[in-house]
């Protein structure tokens, strides 16, 4: 598909006029200005950011990291209370989200029959599909209320002697996130993972079968074993879209900057922090301090997503956009 | 001997299948959930007020959300406006220009752009549009939804190029058709279908996006007519009827995303009609 080849002919009766080069030319260089938009989109977003908090980063430098005290009254901004909030909300959904996903994923390419297997797979996706701040709704007057009043209470009756389920129940906490997240990322593991179990051959399956394995040995043996790295990559992929999820997580998780043990009591993250309070702010130290959890969560983000390419491209599944 | 262990292979089988069946259920289960809540709280305040009339002021009860209803559209419509040409015409540069280090690097920085947090989103349009211009503006909620949409389009576009046959390009180059008549005439027309299906869920997408637009156009009470101004949306209007605390704000946020779902859904379910095909990653 180089170029075109003039179709002038001499003699002939028909004399066409040599496509024009410059016409090509230009089209060519459009299409490569439109393309090169996204790279520059990738480094106006770097370069705002680092712009935005350069304020908080002269100011605070490492300490920022290392420091809990979030005051916006004195000025002393430390990130840690929003990291610590951030992985252990997405850690935890992802703890929820990734056997429920992958039990799914095994049912839909190894046992549904295949009338379930595409309406199952479209309601998966329209799960996706809804959009995060009605999530947040239905997590804040559905979701919170139930999980206060029965889940809650049994899991502090039946651990309560544990740290991690003491104190008072509020409803909104890091585990109520931690639930909205996985509810989240459920579609998207399910999908990548049962893309990837698809990319095992055939006859791997047939091989154990052909051996007098049972339907589960069959998945344990032929599939799973095959599949370790995508199912990573499908992992980390979730865990980068739940770090990043903002208006769910905001809605349900409490906002309070604070570090418990307790995983009944309210939290925060980057992204619910940036949300709840960057329009309000008022000191130019503060909104730089924001701009720097912002730069932190898309730095923390971007590791995983890069993680999650690589392992999934390992594999030889058609790339996805994710 | 031989025969109990077989059983019991045979029993532990079915009952992990059993425990699969059960895991895909609970996976569809919250969907179930949220579309029952939505259409029985959200219903009984829906009403023709709902769609045509312009928020009250605190305390009054009734009103509607026309005007955020309307500023969505307006918004989507700016996105597709700044999306659209830049993700098909990127996308026709990998699929029909590029080379394949170009390519890498293009597609590569296209997977960071999706994997961008919304809200990161937000503060860098604030800083790029919103400071020098001094105030929210629907140009700068656009401009936040427009580039969530590019790295969706520019992946579609390249995928259902990938598609056409090679023998239809060649075969236009023969009659001696210049290259850019031949990929806007013949490979474009060919794909556009599983294009337009492409862009119509980066829009239903876009659409139900908040956290972009929480400080690039917050919002107000009235009609737009500047789109200089901040605009209302239905997301954000949703938002902050959820979180406020009066009751009839609260039945307002139900049927609002009531809306909100219905128009998103009726995009996205008409847009996998039209060619009859799923896209999975297109999946958030």
């Amino acid at each position: 598909m180089k170029s075109a080849t003039a179709a002038t002919r001499s003699g002939s009766t028909v004399v066409l006029s040599p496509p024009s080069k410059a016409a090509d030319g230009a089209f060519r260089i459009l299409t490569w200005l439109m393309a090169m938009m996204v790279l520059v989109l990738v480094v106006i977003v770097g370069w705002k950011l680092f712009e935005g908090s350069k304020l908080s980063l002269q100011k605070f430098g490492w300490h920022f990291f290392v420091s809990s005290d979030w005051d916006p009254v004195s000025g002393n901004f430390g990130a840690v209370p929003f990291i610590f909030g951030t992985f252990v909300s997405s850690a935890l959904g992802l703890f929820i989200a990734l056997p429920l996903s992958l039990a799914t994923a095994i049912y839909l390419t190894e046992l549904a029959p295949p009338w379930v297997r595409q309406p199952a797979i479209s309601l998966i996706e329209l799960l996706a599909a809804i959009p995060s701040v009605i999530l947040g709704l239905w997590g804040i007057f559905v979701m919170v209320p139930w999980l206060r009043d029965y889940p809650f209470a049994m899991l502090q009756k039946c651990f309560g002697f544990t740290p991690l389920f003491q104190g008072p129940i509020y409803g909104v906490s890091i585990l109520s996130a931690a639930v909205i997240i996985a509810i989240m990322i459920l579609p998207i593991i399910t999908s990548i993972s049962r893309e990837v179990f698809r990319a095992v051959p055939e006859s791997q399956r047939e091989a154990a079968l052909a051996l007098g394995a049972t339907q589960w040995e069959v998945t344990r043996l032929a599939v799973l074993r095959h599949s370790t790295r995508g199912i990573f990559g499908a992992a980390m992929l979730g865990l980068g879209r739940a770090l990043g999820e903002t208006m769910a997580v905001t809605m349900v998780i409490g906002n309070r900057p604070e570090i418990s043990k307790s995983l009944l009591a309210p939290g925060y993250t980057l992204a619910s922090a940036i949300a709840n309070e960057f329009a309000e702010a008022t000191s130019s130290i503060h909104i730089s301090a924001l701009f720097e959890l912002g730069l932190a969560l898309l730095a923390v983000t971007f590791v995983t997503n890069i993680l999650a390419h690589v392992l999934i491209g390992a594999v030889g599944v058609p790339k996805h956009r994710t | 001997m031989n025969d109990l262990y077989y059983n019991w292979r045979k029993a532990k089988s079915s009952f992990i299948s059993a425990a699969c069946f059960v895991c895909a259920v609970i996976v569809i289960t919250p969907l179930a959930l949220v579309l029952f809540h939505l259409v029985r709280l959200g219903a009984s305040s829906l009403d023709w007020n709902f769609l045509t009339q312009l928020p009250k002021s605190v305390g009054e009860s009734g009103g509607g959300m026309a005007n955020a209803i309307v500023g969505s559209l307006v918004l989507v419509g700016l996105a597709a406006g700044i999306g659209v040409p830049i993700g098909v015409l990127g996308g026709v540069y990998l699929a029909e220009f590029g080379s394949g280090k170009t390519n890498f690097v293009v597609r590569f920085a296209a997977d960071i752009l999706n994997g961008t947090p919304s809200i990161v989103w937000g503060i860098v349009v604030y800083a790029l549009v919103v400071i020098p211009m001094k105030g929210a503006s629907a140009y700068a909620g656009g401009l936040a939804l427009g580039f969530m949409m590019i790295p969706l389009v520019i992946r579609t576009t390249e995928e259902m190029l990938a598609l056409v046959p090679n023998g239809y390009r060649e075969a236009a180059l023969a009659l001696g058709i210049p290259q850019w008549k031949m990929v806007v005439h013949i490979v474009l027309k060919t794909a556009g279908k599983g294009i337009l299906t492409g862009v119509l869920l980066a829009a239903s997408r876009v659409a139900g996006e908040t956290a972009p637009l929480l400080f690039t156009t917050p919002g107000n009470h009235f009609w737009s007519h500047n789109l200089s101004e901040p605009i209302s949306s239905l997301p954000v209007q949703i938002y902050v009827c959820a979180i406020g605390p009066y009751d009839d704000w609260h039945r307002q946020a139900w049927a609002g995303a009531l809306v909100l779902l219905c128009i998103a859904l009726a995009v996205n379910v008409g847009a996998r009609l039209t060619t009859g095909r799923n896209s999975p990653h297109l999946a958030r």
